[in-house]
């Protein structure tokens, strides 16, 4: 049953929010509020089209193409358009680069705002109270829990998103990666390393 | 005065572990993604901006016991009730029981490609000079608000230093309370970890946010 919080609080819960977004759904599509067509399209275009290997792009190109990366941090949002990435939740776009001395990290401690265009919809974690009460006050402890650990000598910026410039984080191209296509870069880029919660992949040792 | 957010959380006593995920989880229950896409066609019909959205989401009384597509489907009910869209009558037993209200828009399949694209940009001309310029020592506000703001409690009554001014952006403090969007000039305002948590703070933390021209006084 719906309120059997005791014995199934997560099952029930589940269940509940299910019955109150069919109830929702139904109402507004029985008012003409919404066009139900008009969901999955939107459902559809966040699963399959606007995500994280979006901003890989980006980054993969900033890597290969200075005139691309200077031009990304000087003006993101219309580097990042001229690879086609535009729109809600990315219209005032700043990029900001790690060095070998600075790492920067992205947080919205007031909700969650979070760069869609090129990076999809944010993850659980970077939209969870401990990320958001913890990244400005103790990034390093954060960065601790995705397995990174930055020498104390490298400063750390953190940005928060209070406004509507989003931030992407440009992490530092890594060694070994001399010879590897745009495509094979991108592949290496995470999204967590975009945020600055993690680096990019390492190339696989050569076969 | 009486509004509360309790979505403020920057620096608050919460010492949780953060969960990694993996980049494909995207929901974690078939309703999550219809809370979302519900959330998003509300919002494309005019009936209220973002600004009210996270107005009306930050003050749910039990936002921080709430999943954030929760929050999100809660939010909506509130704007929806509170715009006499739909009653909650309606919401309880899952039918339309009265006659529609009437939205500006309604969002229609063939035109979520292009209004996705096109977002809401929020830059306008601005009329006034900026009163601060980069590297210019400001404090922030630190008096209550008593409405819907973006200075989070972290970093009021601060000194930072203007590292980059943004251009003149709809003022989301005026915008989330029907006020119109009275755009300001926006800063990217930089303050030391010291400043901000004292001796508690970490190595080498420097902290910014964007900030609009009310929340800020000079230095001096």
């Amino acid at each position: 049953m719906a309120h059997d919080h005791d014995q199934h609080p997560e099952h029930s819960e589940l269940g509940e929010m299910d019955v109150r977004v069919r109830a929702l759904r139904t109402v507004l599509a029985q008012k003409g509020y919404i066009d139900p067509a008009a969901l999955d399209v939107l459902i559809e275009t966040y699963e399959t089209k606007i995500g994280p290997r979006n901003g890989a792009r980006v980054i993969a190109r900033a890597w290969v193409d200075p005139v691309f990366r200077e031009w990304l941090l000087r003006d993101a949002t219309a580097a990042i358009a001229s690879l086609g990435y535009t729109g809600r939740q990315g219209e005032h776009m700043v990029a900001v680069e790690n060095t070998d001395s600075r790492h920067n990290v992205v947080v919205c401690t007031l909700c969650s705002c979070y760069p869609w265009p090129v990076l999809g919809l944010p993850p659980t974690w970077y939209k969870s109270a401990p990320y958001r009460a913890r990244a400005v006050k103790d990034p390093r402890g954060v960065l601790t829990d995705f397995g990174v650990t930055l020498p104390e000598s490298t400063e750390i910026r953190v940005w928060d998103s209070t406004a509507e410039v989003r931030y992407l984080v440009v992490p530092c191209r890594p060694a070994g990666t001399e010879g590897m296509s745009e495509d094979e870069l991108a592949s290496l880029v995470t999204r967590d390393s975009m945020i600055g919660c993690g680096m990019p992949k390492a190339p696989e040792a050569p076969r | 005065m009486s509004y509360r957010s309790h979505a403020d959380l920057g620096g608050q006593a919460i010492h949780d572990r953060v969960v990694p995920e993996e980049e494909g989880e995207l929901f974690h229950a078939p309703w999550e993604r219809q809370a979302l896409a519900l959330t998003l066609a509300m919002g494309a019909t005019g009936m209220w901006n973002i600004d009210m959205s996270r107005s009306a989401r930050e003050t749910l009384p039990d936002y921080r016991s709430l999943t954030y597509y929760q929050i999100w489907a809660k939010g909506l009910e509130k704007l929806l009730t509170e715009h006499q869209l739909v009653g909650t009558d309606e919401l309880t037993q899952g039918r339309m029981l009265r006659a529609a209200g009437h939205v500006p828009q309604v969002l229609r399949a063939s035109e979520v490609g292009a209004t996705l694209s096109g977002g809401s940009p929020t830059l306008r001309s601005g009329t006034l000079p900026a009163r601060f310029a980069v590297g210019d020592e400001v404090r922030t506000r630190s008096a209550e608000f008593g409405h819907h703001t973006r200075l989070p409690r972290y970093a009021r009554g601060k000194i930072g230093r203007v590292e980059q001014v943004r251009g003149v952006h709809v003022f989301a403090d005026a915008h989330a309370q029907g006020k119109g969007e009275q755009p300001q000039w926006l800063y990217s305002v930089v303050f030391s970890g010291r400043e901000l948590w004292g001796d508690a703070t970490t190595a080498g933390l420097s902290v910014s946010i964007d900030a609009w021209e009310p929340y800020l006084e000079p230095v001096r």
